[in-house]
């Protein structure tokens, strides 16, 4: 596998195409000229040249944004996630759930489910292994811990998809993802209903997700972000490369 | 392509190029400084949009220009369909007097929590517009006005605006309608990825509310609506219970996705036919979401 020589160029530019693909104001810029350094350690990792990263040697996952593979991986490996905690939710949700909750959430984990397993069969040799989870943060007996971690899920998944769909070079790929992106809204507005009626769409509450309520626009963010808010729900080490 | 070169040269001819798109030039120059390399096609519209306040001029491609005007008729007929419940209504208890003006909006809604709901779409709607006006510039299509709409359908739903449950029921095709339209589209802007990027924020933000219509109707009546689209009682593609909008739901009941059949996939028992069908929600053509467009626009208004 070679690496691209300025591929460190290459990544400067992307975090600038991020830059300028949100509405240009003001109060963006601010707000990105202090984002910072955050999700630097899971791309640096993408930065050594002349390795090979082949998962049984580096023990980890790895996301070759070099092509479609890579973004659907990526995407593999947050249904992943997401299945990974509604099945948990689902096996035994909080007893203050309701008996609509239950069901709901229930659904939910089989559309997670759903979308892994389309993932890992698209991909068939070329998926990426079983991640494994950590989710010690989470109170699985508590209504609050469960609700604002799917909020939080949902709503990254939003942006992720919204993110990564133009790096996406066959239309039949991003016909898929447009599919999934639209159900996992859903989810999010359902979910953000349930934690504040009326959230469904607040828009001003997801600008550090990229979103633009004077424009009317859902959020969006990079892979490189997205991993650095999901690592903490990550054991298995994740290598990005050719972001 | 380089913006700030672009930015530099314009600015040799015209001196006031940072005024013309920002009065605030400080602003702008530290904001320019930030950028390296850009090209035009990966500019998102609100860019696009700065240019052509600024020079009148498009840089979007025609089928893009398209797509946009597209996408802007049906954000014209959700913004008006909402406006015309939230003007009608303000006028009416404005002053806790019967108002003399002309509304036909005769429902009421039935909390607060409600009205803010239908306030906040209409405002992302709103919003849309004037996003895609401020993309499109000078290629943007005529306006269309309220007067141009027929939120009745010609008789149809001639309640939609005397019952709320017949005014839910027309939001959720619109937003369902609107969800399949943006993905319908999305291969078609895949040239332009900063438009495209912003057509999927406005695509998902189109699913947040009709998640949020069909929690709506469930709390307005006895019937369940899933925040997401299922099948229909009698296992039809159409779970709204409106058979005048089977149109809106036609294939949505797709269980192959990606040549894989999603019923049972990885031996998953839980994955029924239901949720291969909610997994996944479908795109629309634009020839079928133009025909369900017409029902809401006057005769000699209708798309083409």
């Amino acid at each position: 596998m070679t690496m691209k020589n300025n591929e460190l160029e290459t990544k400067n530019e992307l975090q600038e195409k991020s830059l300028f693909d949100k509405t240009v104001g003001r109060r963006s810029f601010l707000q990105y000229a202090g984002a910072g350094a955050a999700g630097i350690a899971l791309v640096a990792a993408g930065c050594k040249k002349d390795r090979n990263f082949d998962t049984s040697v580096m023990g980890g996952a790895t996301l070759d944004f070099k092509n479609d593979t890579g973004v659907l991986n990526y995407a593999y490996a947050l249904e992943q996630l997401e299945a990974a905690f509604y099945v948990k939710v689902a096996s035994a949700p909080p007893s203050s759930f309701t008996a609509a909750q239950k069901a709901y959430f229930q659904d939910i984990q089989f559309h997670e489910i759903a979308h892994r397993e389309l993932f890992k069969a698209a991909l068939t040799t070329s998926a990426i292994g079983s991640l494994e989870v950590d989710f010690s943060s989470i109170d699985f007996t508590n209504a609050t811990s469960v609700l604002s971690t799917a909020m939080a899920f949902e709503d990254l998944g939003v942006a992720a998809y919204n993110g990564a769909g133009p790096r996406l070079k066959d239309g039949n790929f991003l016909l898929l993802a447009g599919k999934i992106v639209s159900v996992e809204a859903r989810h999010a507005a359902y979910v953000r209903d349930l934690v504040s009626n009326g959230s469904f769409a607040d828009l001003n509450s997801l600008a550090s997700l990229g979103a633009n309520n004077s424009a009317g626009l859902d959020a969006a963010l990079t892979p490189d972000k997205v991993l650095a808010v999901a690592s903490k729900y990550i054991k298995t080490k994740i290598n990005v490369i050719n972001l | 392509m380089n913006i700030v070169n672009i930015l530099e040269e314009i600015e040799k001819v015209d001196g006031e190029v940072y005024e013309r798109l920002n009065p605030r030039r400080a602003a702008m120059k530290s904001f320019f400084n930030m950028g390296k390399k850009i090209s035009l096609a990966a500019m998102p519209l609100a860019l696009g949009s700065m240019f052509q306040k600024a020079y009148g001029q498009t840089t979007l491609p025609s089928g893009v220009v398209d797509v946009l005007n597209f996408a802007l008729a049906l954000e014209y007929l959700e913004y008006h369909f909402y406006n015309h419940t939230i003007v009608g209504i303000t006028k009416k208890n404005q002053d806790g007097t019967t108002n003399n003006n002309v509304t036909d909006v005769t429902f009421t809604f039935p909390n607060a929590a409600s009205q803010a709901a239908i306030t906040t779409i209409r405002d992302h709607e709103k919003a849309h517009v004037d996003l895609l006006v401020g993309a499109l510039g000078s290629s943007a299509r005529t306006p269309i006005a309220y007067a141009d709409t027929d939120f009745r359908a010609g008789g149809t739903f001639q309640t939609v605006y005397s019952d709320y449950n017949t005014f839910l029921a027309v939001a959720q095709g619109f937003e369902d309608t609107g969800v399949r339209a943006y993905k319908g589209q999305a291969a078609n802007l895949m040239a332009t990825p900063g438009v495209l990027q912003t057509a999927l924020q406005i695509h998902s933000v189109e699913a947040r509310h009709a998640s949020h219509i069909r929690q709506m109707r469930t709390a307005a009546g006895s019937t369940v609506y899933k925040p997401w689209v299922s099948l229909g009682a009698s296992g039809q593609a159409n779970d709204s219970g409106v058979a005048a909008v089977d149109a809106v739901y036609a294939g949505e009941d797709l269980t192959v996705q990606a040549g894989a059949n999603i019923v049972g996939i990885g031996s998953f028992s839980g994955v029924t036919k239901a949720v291969a069908v909610e997994s996944f929600d479908e795109p629309l053509s634009k020839a079928s979401v133009v025909t369900i467009a017409n029902l809401f626009l006057q005769p000699g208004k209708k798309l083409s």
